[in-house]
């Protein structure tokens, strides 16, 4: 029957049952998906297939600013294939806009674009060319618009408006209508802290517009159902986001579109806003048929908000004995057209900007721009990555000028347990900053000259430059640098975050299973994992299954921010233990006359059995729960947190913080300005490994994502047309295996007595610290100042 | 889009002859992504792979006669003695994928500037021998090969049946500036060869003019300096100043753009430090492969 096909598309998400005896928290347990992915047999979203289903494609601005004064669409229509074009005049509802802070972003451009590449009008056909074709056949009459581009363009007397009537609840204490928020923190007495300065050091920074580059693009398959509403299998970071945003422009209630997580190649915060999840809705609810979008990757370019590009303003003062006095910083985030993440971003790079550091005298301001720029928004680091880029360089220079060491200068005003932080929040659980700079530094170096190593040829393999034959070791010098960062973990500033469980006990097969349901994205961060480890603690199980994250389960939150272990992680424990007591009140019904320790001790589930704390059997689990399942579904949050005021910056904005520490190695050709970075060694507090080897792998990744910021990503944007130059991995180069360095990784835990298991939250930590390390080295190399990431060959040599 | 799929070299020709505006297609690792990027969109594409012997290559007296399919992989595998200026520009192709599948046939048929082949090519002194149904076989001078951006001197009822490259007399070198360590395209690219033989330097500069070019006054320079200094015979260390003007005069002959891949100047400057370090390197393996204890010697 066709509607049973319509219900169950190829390549969507199934249960996941992973089987392990051992395999609880702590254990290197390895991902169910892992075999799969690296065989080419996952399904990710873009495989999907559903009979019948048409594919959407999506027509985008060629200009970055202008008036959209007619749009022909009579020749697309007319083509033989094609089900439906849509245009802004095509939307169903009274809401046409969609943002996940500010509703700022038009579904599709209503008589004007703000940058290039955003979505004016769809195309639905039967197969992917003729929707491309049919796209192209639309004829739109711009008239372009003067420009806003930086700061200069969009605070300017008669800047352009990119956002005319701002009603938003940023509007009514921005200084301009031009910036989406601004967060200053005021704290100590800068000018007075100024005067006990014996060296002062400035700096101004500016860090490049980094891609999310994850390798499985925007995709996703929507199906119309009979009731009128649709169901949507995507590739997200947050379901129930999606559904809030998406079902208000359909014109339906949130509980006619259900979705479901399908397979997600890759997210680093570039999927937590709406890409394509609107437009195949209303494609599908228009035609009738389910209907498939695919960007490739020039679209995906165009389809997701990038990290934020900035310019740093940065002064410190320290005294003669190394003491930092003050700091002033004023930072600018380019935000681009649409607000996406934002303010969001603005809160963190404020609240973040002094750094892992003791400073008691500061003055901060972060802003966060609309331009016609493309939307920027959350990228793994979220603001702290920009900020640490910054202070770090700060730190060699005062260490520098004071002509002490880089790493002794840290330490010596390094923040620990106890710290109060630029907002007057005190760091309350263990902050080794001066310990992960020691194990660094205390790491011996690799080899010098490893290119000599294999003979008397150069292994060029092992020099800047690699197969491309640049150099057998002329020009080439070492450099060492060293930097550590600051990250917070969780939703911060008054934000609600919370994340649901549903857990599901049962006998199968004579054996007990627990099964989880959350609505987590996996992206590829392990969560799957971790959940199943996390249910064999709690329950003493060895079967788990993992049902498919959809919206049938309440929210668990966004992956990202550091924060799915700690909190869909900590729902599952939460509600795993809920279970739990449930079942030994279960136990104490059927089987408490037995044994008295059933009344008297304290009773744990292990082995598929009930168990006293002194390991004495009471009873097999699968006995306890014949015949009935315990089901609960609850919710967990981490501790309230505080909006930050607006004029000083003050309040408890902040769940917890997360360290990590790099020492770079680099190998420069000083002549044709090539960089090797020969080893990346890190060290980082994760509070409790719930699976080391993700907690690495995880480290490794970041770490790497660093390292292409400092060396090679960026979106390069023509400041006189503000389009995009390079949308295509010929030209936005992220790093190859052969830029991957040796990544020694050395893992503290020392546990958040606040957080779940006491683990911390570790996902972005290593992308902060990894650029300005290898900046600093880089520099020590060359003898340059170099303010700008990424550094390009043109930067080294002058050119 | 008409797809043929001739079985024989005379039915390509036959192909081509009849549908002149007929893109040939090997290993696709060019074509295809402009197809896929709607960037092209031939009426007919001619599909050379069952015609085996332009996968082939034979190793003659001089040269090599190199098919216009046969994969990169292959020759760096098969030709690093022969060829070794080719084989080093083959390791620097992309991805060992695109190395499985793309020939020499592909970067001469586009002739784009940043074809990694190109600078060898021209410092070996290749001929391209093509043909047409008309007027049969012809070879042509690799210096009068390119023509323009993405421009060669094909005419459009030929299609490139083989390149011959003469067997390395000397020492070759290839150097290609990226901003990563691999899989990337050339922002500059330098090849150098030394042709002992006949006393003789020639070089090849990628990526840094509409064309792939020699640096013809770099190449003179040098042949002048190595001649009246007796270098050929004496195997001397080539004298820093000399090595300095060779630089400065590959430079020169660089004609290049800015783009998102690098700016003019670092191109000419890159390709400065390329051609100083290739000579030296040639140069040092020419001392050494003579066998020559010399005054000065490291």
């Amino acid at each position: 029957m066709a509607q049973n096909t319509r219900t169950t598309p190829a390549g969507t998400p199934t249960n996941v049952t992973q089987n392990h005896t051992k395999g609880g928290i702590g254990e290197s347990t390895l991902r169910p998906d892992g075999t799969l992915k690296v065989t080419g047999e996952f399904a990710y979203s873009s495989d999907m297939w559903h009979e019948d289903m048409l594919w959407g494609q999506t027509l985008r601005s060629t200009v970055a600013h202008a008036l959209i004064e007619n749009i022909d669409i009579s020749e697309a229509v007319a083509m033989p294939g094609v089900y439906a074009v849509l245009t802004y005049d095509d939307l169903p509802a009274k809401m046409k806009n969609y943002g996940l802070e500010i509703q700022d972003t038009p579904v599709l451009a209503n008589g004007r674009v703000r940058h290039h590449g955003e979505p004016v009008a769809l195309v639905a056909a039967d197969h992917p060319e003729t929707a491309r074709r049919a796209a192209a056949k639309i004829k739109i009459d711009y008239k372009e618009l003067p420009l806003v581009t930086d700061e200069a363009s969009a605070l300017a007397p008669d800047a352009p408006l990119i956002h005319e009537g701002r009603d938003d609840h940023h509007s009514g204490h921005v200084p301009h209508p031009n910036i989406v928020h601004r967060q200053p923190i005021i704290r100590g007495n800068v000018a007075e802290a100024r005067k006990r300065a014996d060296v002062i050091v400035e700096g101004e920074y500016t860090f490049g517009m980094q891609d999310q580059a994850f390798l499985g693009p925007e995709s996703g398959l929507a199906v119309p159902a009979e009731d009128g509403g649709v169901d949507l299998y995507v590739a997200t970071q947050w379901l129930h986001s999606d559904l809030q945003q998406i079902a208000p422009v359909l014109g339906l209630p949130p509980e006619k579109v259900r979705m479901t997580l399908s397979g997600v190649g890759g997210a680093f915060g570039g999927r937590e806003d709406i890409s394509m999840q609107i437009h195949a809705c209303l494609l599908a609810l228009r035609t009738g048929k389910p209907v498939k979008i695919v960007y490739n990757r020039f679209e995906s370019f165009f389809g997701h908000v990038h990290r934020h590009p900035a310019k740093l303003y940065y002064e410190h003062g320290a005294t003669k004995d190394g003491k930092i006095t003050h700091m002033k910083c004023k930072i600018v985030l380019d935000g681009g057209a649409y607000a996406s993440a934002s303010p969001a971003v603005v809160g963190n790079a404020s609240s973040l900007s002094v750094g892992p550091y003791v400073i008691d005298d500061v003055d901060i301001e972060a802003i966060a721009l609309y331009s016609n720029n493309p939307p920027c928004g959350a990228m793994r680091g979220f603001g702290a990555v920009q900020a640490c880029f910054a202070y770090e360089a700060q730190m060699d220079k005062l260490a520098a000028k004071l002509g002490m060491d880089p790493v002794e200068f840290r330490q010596l005003n390094a923040m620990e347990q106890g710290t109060i932080m630029p907002t007057g929040q005190v760091v309350d659980s263990p902050a080794p900053v001066a310990e992960l700079l020691r194990r660094v530094k205390a790491r011996p170096l690799p080899p010098e000259q490893q290119w000599l190593a294999a003979g008397e040829e150069a292994d060029v393999r092992a020099l800047p430059g690699g197969l491309s034959n640049t150099t057998h070791g002329e020009g080439v010098v070492r450099g060492i640098g060293y930097a550590v960062g600051i990250k917070n973990v969780g939703f911060s500033e008054g934000f609600d975050d919370y994340s649901t469980a549903r857990v599901r006990l049962e006998v199968i097969n004579g054996e007990p299973v627990a099964m989880v349901h959350t609505a987590m994205a996996e992206v590829g961060q392990g969560g799957v994992t971790v959940h199943a480890q996390i249910a064999r603690t709690e329950l003493g199980v060895t079967q788990v299954t993992i049902h498919p994250a959809d919206t049938q389960v309440g929210s668990a939150g966004s992956t990202s921010a550091s924060r799915q272990t700690y909190m869909t992680g900590g729902a599952v424990k939460n509600t795993c233990e809920a279970v739990r007591a449930k079942a030994l009140e279960l136990g104490r019904r059927k089987f408490g006359s037995y044994h008295p320790a059933w009344a008297t001790a304290e009773l744990l589930l292990e082995g598929g059995k009930v168990v006293t704390d002194g390991g004495e059997v009471l009873a097999d689990l699968a006995d306890v729960l014949e015949g009935e399942a315990i089901d609960e579904e609850l919710e967990f949050r981490h501790r309230p947190t505080q909006a930050f005021d607006l004029v000083t910056g003050q309040g408890n904005g902040h769940v917890q913080y997360t360290f990590a520490a790099h020492r770079a190695v680099v190998e420069v050709d000083t002549e044709l300005g090539l960089v090797k970075v020969v080893e990346l060694a890190t060290a980082q507090d994760v509070g409790k490994a719930l699976n080391m080897l993700s907690v690495v792998g995880q480290i490794q990744g970041g770490t790497t994502q660093g390292l292409g910021v400092a060396v090679m990503e960026e979106i390069i944007v023509d400041p006189k047309t503000a389009k995009v130059r390079n949308p295509s991995f010929t030209d936005y180069l992220i790093p190859t295996i052969l830029d991957t360095p040796t990544i020694p990784v050395d893992v503290l835990e020392l546990a958040d007595p606040n957080a779940p298991y006491g683990l911390r939250g570790l996902g972005e930590a290593p992308t902060l610290s990894s650029t300005p390390a290898v900046l600093a080295a880089i520099r020590a190399a060359t003898g340059l100042e170099l303010n700008k990431t990424p550094v390009r060959p043109e930067h080294l040599t002058g050119t | 889009m008409d797809f043929l799929r001739p079985a024989s070299w005379e039915e390509a020709l036959a192909a081509k002859a009849e549908h002149p505006t007929a893109v040939p297609i090997a290993g696709g690792t060019d074509v295809m992504v402009e197809i896929n990027f709607d960037h092209r969109r031939p009426e007919y594409l001619l599909d050379l792979n069952r015609i085996s012997e332009l996968a082939q290559w034979e190793v003659g007296q001089d040269s090599v006669r190199l098919g216009p399919s046969v994969p990169y992989t292959k020759i760096m595998e098969n030709l690093r003695t022969e060829l070794p200026g080719l084989a080093l520009a083959s390791h620097t192709v992309a991805s060992p994928q695109i190395r499985n599948r793309g020939g020499v046939g592909g970067n001469l048929g586009c002739a784009s500037p940043a074809g990694d082949a190109h600078p060898s090519l021209l410092s070996s002194g290749a001929d391209v021998e093509v043909e047409s149904q008309a007027r049969g076989v012809r070879l042509i001078p690799i210096d009068e090969f390119y023509k323009g951006v993405k421009r060669n001197a094909l005419e459009a009822d030929e299609l490139i049946k083989a390149v011959h490259i003469p067997k390395a007399d000397g020492p070759q070198q290839f150097s290609k500036v990226g901003t990563r360590n691999a899989m990337v395209i050339a922002v500059c690219a330098f090849g150098l060869a030394l042709h002992p033989e006949t006393r003789t330097v020639r070089t090849g500069i990628g990526s840094a003019a509409p064309t792939p070019i020699r640096a013809k006054a770099a190449e003179e320079f040098l042949n002048a300096a190595l001649e009246e200094g007796g270098f050929w015979d004496n195997g001397k260390i080539i004298t820093p100043s000399i090595a300095k003007q060779f630089a400065t005069l590959a430079s020169g002959a660089c004609n290049p753009i800015d783009d998102v891949r690098g700016t003019a100047n670092y191109r000419r400057h890159a390709v400065g430090v390329m051609a100083r370090r290739t000579l030296m390197w040639t140069w040092e393996s020419y001392r050494g492969d003579n066998g020559r204890t010399l005054e000065g010697a490291a």
